[in-house]
């Protein structure tokens, strides 16, 4: 099996069980994965079922009790702490329900912070935030505090912190978790508009609406991947889907 | 599609392609488009109840063409169409009889039926999320068709995660 690139993640039998009080939880019970370079991938299911806890395995947020993770073909099964961070600087571009930004930086700082800490030159990092945050319509909004922004401009400059030194891998969690049904939109778009652009995504969501812009979706329950189903845009002939949804009765 | 040509004559009067017309403008890509065909067959039933009536309008260089408008009976059975509400959407479908029965026949696996459904449902709603991208944005009525068909998909796609909640713990 040594057609293409190699993927730009995979996984094989990812264990996590997290110990608290009560019965020991098992949040991921033995899960394969294969992410192919320029992939949208949502992951979906109930809350509980243990896919945001998958998320962080992969992003190195949190370890697995078992298992390996290679990324870009390289295993990570040895790297400490400093190494994740390091790679989630440059190799991982990460996104989390409440936008998790440095409240007393501006919005610009934010952006800037990872590529200045990935060794960019100043006037690079300054020139990569200023087309990412034109792009995503922030102009104007960069000496602005992440507390003065709405939710969904919020998840923006999350959204351009994450890419500012074009990682390979975007991982999202629940991008439109707190975000009302317009930003869920404008999440959905943006998240398609750089997937157009040959970004590789995986994406956490309980939102089958926002799940439905991946172009492969993988149910998950219990802590195990129910179902992998490559999603088709083509519409069937057959009787139902999309006319069937939308016809007029008579 | 009878209320909806009874709805449109209501405006004033006016010949089926028109109808074709007017309907594709304000449901936008959200419908499918009407077949000419249906609709003048419609005509000619409405225009049989005394619902609607229609007048030879003479063309030059063409057939003629018959001009429809709206009788008062057709404006009585509109306003009946507005006074009352709508039944709610089948909750007990076809699927949910396979489900049920499923088990006793041994001839089926529920989760690998919850499972297929569940893929057909994620691609309609892929398809209905690339006809919202694709449709007019300043088209409010298009969107507001599309995004109610994706809430009901949403719905069902969360029964669907019960119901698997459900037979997983059984298992």
């Amino acid at each position: 099996m040594n057609d293409g690139p190699a993927p730009v993640l995979r996984a094989e039998g990812l264990v996590k069980t997290h110990y608290g009080e009560g019965a020991p939880a098992h949040a991921v019970r033995g899960v394969d994965l294969c992410v192919r370079p320029g992939e949208f991938l949502a992951v979906t299911g109930p809350s509980g079922a243990g896919k945001s806890t998958l998320l962080h395995l992969l992003g190195g947020l949190q370890r697995p009790d078992g298992g390996r993770i290679w990324l870009d073909g390289k295993s990570a099964d040895a790297w400490s702490e400093a190494r994740w961070a390091v790679e989630r600087r440059k190799r991982i571009g990460i996104v989390f329900q409440f936008f998790n930004l440095v409240s007393n930086l501006s919005v610009a700082d934010n952006v800037e912070l990872p590529a200045l800490l990935a060794g960019v030159t100043p006037k690079r990092a300054r020139a990569e935030r200023e087309e990412l945050l034109a792009e995503l319509g922030l102009d104007g909004k960069e000496r602005s505090l992440p507390g003065e922004l709405s939710g969904g401009e919020q998840q923006r400059v999350a959204l351009a912190r994450a890419l500012v030194n074009h990682p390979p891998l975007l991982l999202a969690d629940e991008p439109a978790g707190s975000l009302d049904s317009k930003g869920t939109r404008e999440v959905m778009r943006l998240l398609s508009r750089f997937h157009g652009r040959g970004q590789t995504i995986v994406l956490v969501t309980h939102d089958a609406r926002l799940a439905s812009a991946a172009d492969r979706v993988i149910s998950f329950f219990d802590g195990r991947i129910a179902d992998d189903a490559e999603l088709d845009a083509a519409p069937k002939s057959r009787k139902g889907g999309i006319s069937g949804v939308l016809e007029l009765r008579d | 599609m009878r209320l909806p040509l009874l709805a449109l004559l209501a405006r004033g009067p006016a010949h089926g392609y028109e109808l074709k017309q007017h309907l594709e403008q304000t449901l936008g890509s959200a419908y499918p488009q009407p077949n000419v065909g249906q609709i003048y067959v419609t005509l000619g039933r409405l225009e049989k109840q005394g619902l609607i009536e229609g007048e030879d309008v003479e063309q030059s260089s063409r057939p003629n063409k018959k001009v429809y408008h709206l009788t008062e009976a057709g404006r009585q059975a509109l306003r009946v169409w507005f006074e009352d509400p709508e039944d709610e959407p089948r909750v007990r479908d076809e699927f949910f009889m396979k489900l049920a029965l499923a088990p006793q026949t041994g001839l089926a696996d529920r989760i690998a039926l919850i499972n297929k459904q569940r893929r057909q449902y994620l691609n309609t709603m892929r398809q209905l999320s690339k006809l919202a991208a694709a449709e007019d944005r300043d088209n409010r009525v298009a969107h507001l068709l599309i995004e109610g068909a994706m809430l009901h998909l949403q719905a069902d796609l969360d029964w669907l995660e019960r119901c698997q909640e459900e037979l997983e713990e059984l298992e």
